[in-house]
């Protein structure tokens, strides 16, 4: 790893590179982690004072957590408070898609919590923090004065879980929701444009024959392992057994029923509509909440999508740093640690590698969402806006998300210059889209920018 | 919820004959209840009250990242509330021990909810009773009244921050037997010091005259003392009449201001509004000392739970496991604030300070640290000072007074700083200070503190609602103005404007290697938001 990314250090520095993308490219190769899954979370040290409280300390029970079976209904009604909230010309209240990480296995399954908040006029703390550089706490026990006493790294200080929208202690009441009924939501609340119809034939189901049901007493073939375990049981009912040990079968009673058979059936085979790539730039520099963002943003796209098509939706996800991998599940896409550097081209190179080598661009609707935090050791661009403009042909939207560190602050960032000077903006503006939004932004923040993407 | 079994009630009941030995002061009936996580699901929202009213947002998880305890001034998850008789939650599968600790700890609470005198205004009644008629009126309104009662509720929830807990206090505790006619208070107290600046032996020569017109006139004295006063400060009459204007004319808080002079409110069709908001309004008085008595009701009672669990009889030889969670209860952190550890702490130190008397003159007086030290004048009055401070004290004069440097020293606490190491990219959290200063200044800072707004009222009589936001060093949580803005708007029937503090340029001294970071000059400008028909403005002051 460590050998990979100085070889394309060294190529990159006789190329020649201003002292300052330098700086930004050592310090990424200097982080020395690797992209394993994330750990899970350990919450962190209370260190306020009123997090404290006697049923926890001394019974034990910590906050309660509900079924989301219970509470099933009550997002609809959420939703439609809201909308008669409106009416009565109030701001709506209810934000959705507050995202908890999902778990391995469950494949469409996020979490949904419909948040709110109930604004009054308090003093902001974290204005305190950052004056003092980060608050002050108590403490006790050993230590001189100016002694360091721990260290936390600075980008992944929200919860120590880049992708995971953390819960925390206090959480409850998740409604588990599919991502089908998130992109629902998401169209009817958020107003998300429905997509057109590109011309082509909408054909939801094809059926084939196949033969995979199974049928007693007639069919196509005969299954025989099933057939001798019917037999077997009709006559230890008979009584028809009476030495399990020493088994004869020209002895077995035989009834037509006991005959199991695959029979030809008909399949309804679902034609997927769309194929969304999600491409996630997992280098050192995207720890925290750019991460966070990108991943979050990606969840709900993908929802809408799976609304749009009806669930005719294929979705691949590629991880990049210098170089591209596809994972093969969200999990895994959600979750990989950030490391290593940035290449974006690689990246774009494996999209187009893919779509040709399966042909995909021939069956499909093809969108590309990629995330990233805008830097690129390529800085001349001579290879992304090659494999972008390849890509171009044959996709119906890609779409870039670049959210913007806070600190240091942001730059135009080495992408965003990319897609500027490549002229792809302007000349293609119904299939390229660009969203650049600021680190800390926020859920309707978020969906504004898939609207910038998609519509 | 069911109330605990007989046997564990019989166990109860032992608590309370030994802690009433002790010394501690409650009612004699309280409610126990087992509580399930189903039960805690209900209770949580609506801050431990079984009664409360139905809120919408009570269903929904509150975002709560930014300022929780801003937001929510009530201790939410406690064990015990304080209602009459108080109720207490329990799991049900605490064995008998626990629940002796556990028992010891929520009488110590109890004893403090009934004795603290910054719970005064909660002591006339039973809140669970007054919840449950408050929740029916409620229930009434919005069956006929529909979402605009959750509006009303959503609006008057949104500035109950800012009741006016302390006058509220002060009225409660203005002694009636001491209330001398007010024309005489306002003469000593204000006209002669503040208005007229006369010097002290002026003062005590008309304090002399008024003692002769006492003796000689008894209960006309009044009438003979300002014949005489006015001969000499013709003035005085007018200036008296002014002050007692401006006096009575002073808003008890936002919402009470709201209730007495909003046009919108006083519309017969809106009465019913009224109510609501005033249901509000008193439930958020209600909390209001909770969370300002955190550290001492959790010393006082991880006191009490120690010293006579230690005590009974009854559970002799579960000494190891009450140690195992008492520790864990109250210990102090290598990172962070507990208030069990630091209250418990406080009352001990107090408790020995005062056994040595050290809380007397004499000691005060002394100068020589050698025979400060050694003092020890054996008066044992400690116990009598606990339950002294335990009734006249909240957080903060508790942290102002007790916290000293030889608190600090003896328990090793320090200040946490916590500074960027830019070369590697980590928070690196630091032994920042030892002294009791910072120490006293760091506890101060994280006490509730919610802000100090008021209702401008000549600038109201001349234009829309104007509202003052005291300068304290500290900005307002910009995201929140304008929606709370909007609801007052909607409550005042007209434009709102709200001035404030917001940091206009913050400059950052260069830090010097290996020293801790200076801290940052900040300018401050006033701004003026104003929300008119829903939108909201902001201009310079």
């Amino acid at each position: 790893m460590e050998q990979r990314l100085l070889a394309f250090y060294q190529l990159l520095k006789t190329r020649g590179l201003t002292p300052e993308q330098e700086q930004r490219i050592l310090a990424e190769i200097g982080s020395g982690s690797d992209h394993g899954l994330l750990p899970v979370a350990v919450p962190a040290p209370r260190l306020d004072l009123y997090a404290w409280n006697d049923l926890a300390q001394l019974q034990g029970m910590g906050s309660a957590r509900s079924h989301y079976t219970l509470h099933v209904r009550s997002l609809e009604d959420l939703l439609e408070r809201d909308r008669q909230r409106e009416k009565d010309g109030f701001p709506r209240k209810i934000r959705i898609g507050r995202m908890v990480r999902p778990g391995r296995g469950g494949k469409d399954k996020v979490v949904v919590v419909p948040t709110t908040v109930e604004e009054k006029l308090i003093h902001d703390r974290s204005f305190q923090e950052q004056q003092e550089e980060g608050g002050s706490a108590g403490g006790a026990g050993e230590g001189e004065q100016g002694e360091v006493i721990g260290e936390q790294k600075v980008r992944e200080e929200a919860g120590g879980a880049p992708g995971g929208a953390g819960q925390g202690e206090g959480g409850a009441h998740d409604i588990e929701s599919s991502a089908y009924d998130l992109g629902r939501i998401l169209t009817e609340k958020f107003e998300l444009p429905n997509l057109k119809e590109k011309g082509k034939k909408r054909s939801l189901t094809k059926i084939s024959y196949e033969l995979t049901d199974r049928n007693r007493g007639f069919g196509q073939v005969l299954e025989k392992k099933a057939t001798l375990r019917r037999i077997l049981q009709t006559n230890l009912a008979l009584g028809n057994l009476p030495d399990p040990t020493n088994i004869d079968p020209t002895k077995f009673l035989i009834a037509p029923s006991d005959k199991v058979y695959r029979i030809l059936s008909q399949e309804k085979d679902y034609d997927s509509q769309a194929l969304v790539f999600f491409v996630r730039d997992y280098s050192g520099s995207m720890a925290g909440k750019a991460t966070e963002l990108v991943v979050s943003q990606h969840v709900l796209i993908y929802s809408w999508l799976l609304y749009q098509y009806n669930e005719q939706v294929e979705s691949r996800f590629i991880l990049h740093d210098t170089e591209a991998k596809e994972v093969p599940d969200f999990y895994s896409y959600y979750n990989s640690r950030v490391a290593g550097g940035t290449r974006v081209a690689a990246a774009y190179a494996l999209v187009n590698q893919l779509v040709e080598k399966d042909d995909l661009a021939k069956d499909y609707n093809i969108y590309v969402f990629h995330g990233t935090d805008g830097d690129d050791w390529d800085t001349g661009s001579a290879e992304t806006v090659p494999e972008l403009t390849k890509m171009l042909r044959y996709v119906n939207r890609v779409g870039v998300t670049i959210t913007e560190h806070s600190s240091p602050p942001s730059r135009n960032s080495e992408v965003e210059l990319t897609l500027k000077r490549s002229g792809l903006l302007e000349s293609r503006p119904d299939l390229l889209r660009l969203d650049v939004m600021g680190e800390d932004a926020e859920e309707p923040r978020l969906i504004e920018g898939i609207r910038t993407l998609i519509s | 919820m069911e109330l605990i079994s007989q046997h564990t009630k019989a166990i109860m009941e032992g608590c309370k004959e030994r802690a009433r030995a002790a010394g501690l002061r409650f009612d004699a009936e309280s409610l126990e209840y087992v509580v399930t996580n189903r039960d805690l699901l209900e209770l949580t929202p609506k801050a431990m009250i079984p009664t409360l009213y139905d809120y919408w947002v009570h269903d929904v998880e509150v975002l709560r990242e930014k300022g929780r305890y801003e937001l929510y001034p009530n201790n939410p998850y406690e064990t015990v509330i304080n209602t009459r008789p108080a109720i207490s939650f329990y799991n049900d599968n605490n064995p008998d021990w626990l629940n002796v600790m556990i028992f010891y700890h929520v009488l110590a609470h109890i004893d403090f909810f009934q004795n603290n005198l910054y719970f005064r205004h909660t002591w006339d009644f039973d809140l669970a009773g007054q919840a449950l008629a408050d929740k029916r009126l409620i229930a009434r309104l919005r069956s006929e009244k529909g979402r605009w009662v959750d509006y009303i509720i959503e609006f008057a929830r949104g500035i109950d921050n800012l009741v006016g807990y302390h006058r509220e206090l002060s009225r409660q505790h203005r002694p009636q037997a001491t209330q001398a006619s007010p024309r005489i208070d306002y003469y000593f107290d204000v006209f002669l010091q503040s208005e007229r600046k006369v010097r002290p032996s002026e003062y005590m020569k008309e304090i002399a005259l008024y003692n002769d017109c006492l003796k000689r006139d008894g209960k006309d004295v009044e009438r003979s003392f300002f014949g005489e006063v006015l001969s000499r400060y013709p003035e005085f009459e007018s200036f008296y009449e002014k002050s007692r204007q401006q006096h009575d004319s002073e808003p008890g808080d936002l919402l009470q201001f709201l209730l007495d002079h909003s046009p919108m409110l006083q519309r017969d069709e809106n009465k019913w509004m009224k109510s609501v908001i005033e249901v509000v309004r008193k439930t958020s008085l209600y909390f209001q000392p909770q969370i300002r008595t955190k550290i001492m009701n959790e010393g006082w009672a991880s006191y009490w739970h120690e010293k006579l669990f230690m005590q009974d009889e009854r559970i002799s030889g579960h000494e190891v496991e009450f140690a195992r969670i008492h520790a864990g209860v109250t210990s102090l952190q290598r990172v962070g604030l507990n208030p069990y550890a630091i209250g418990l702490r406080l009352f001990q130190s107090i408790e020995e300070a005062a056994n040595k008397g050290r809380y007397d003159e004499r000691f005060r007086r002394l100068l020589n640290a050698r025979d400060r030290q050694d003092y020890d004048a054996a008066t044992n009055s400690g116990q009598a000072t606990i339950f002294r401070v335990r009734e006249d004290y909240c957080d903060f004069t508790f942290v102002n007074e007790f916290v000293d440097q030889d608190f600090v020293d003896r328990h090793r606490l320090f200040v946490v700083g916590k500074r960027l190491n830019e070369a590697r990219m980590v928070w690196e959290y630091y032994v920042k200070s030892r002294s009791a200063e910072a120490y006293q200044q760091m506890l101060m800072e994280s006490i509730y503190h919610p802000p100090a707004i008021t209702v401008d009222r000549p600038r109201t009589a001349s234009g829309p609602l104007y509202l003052t936001h005291r300068f304290e060093q500290r900005p307002l949580v910009k995201e929140f103005i304008g929606n709370t803005l909007i609801g007052i708007e909607y409550l005042w029937g007209g434009s709102v404007r709200l001035e404030t503090s917001e940091v206009a340029q913050i400059n950052r001294p260069e830090a010097k290697p290996g020293q801790s970071d200076p801290s940052p000059d900040i300018t401050w400008r006033r701004v003026v938001y104003e929300s008119t028909q829903r939108k909201l403005t902001k201009v310079p002051a």
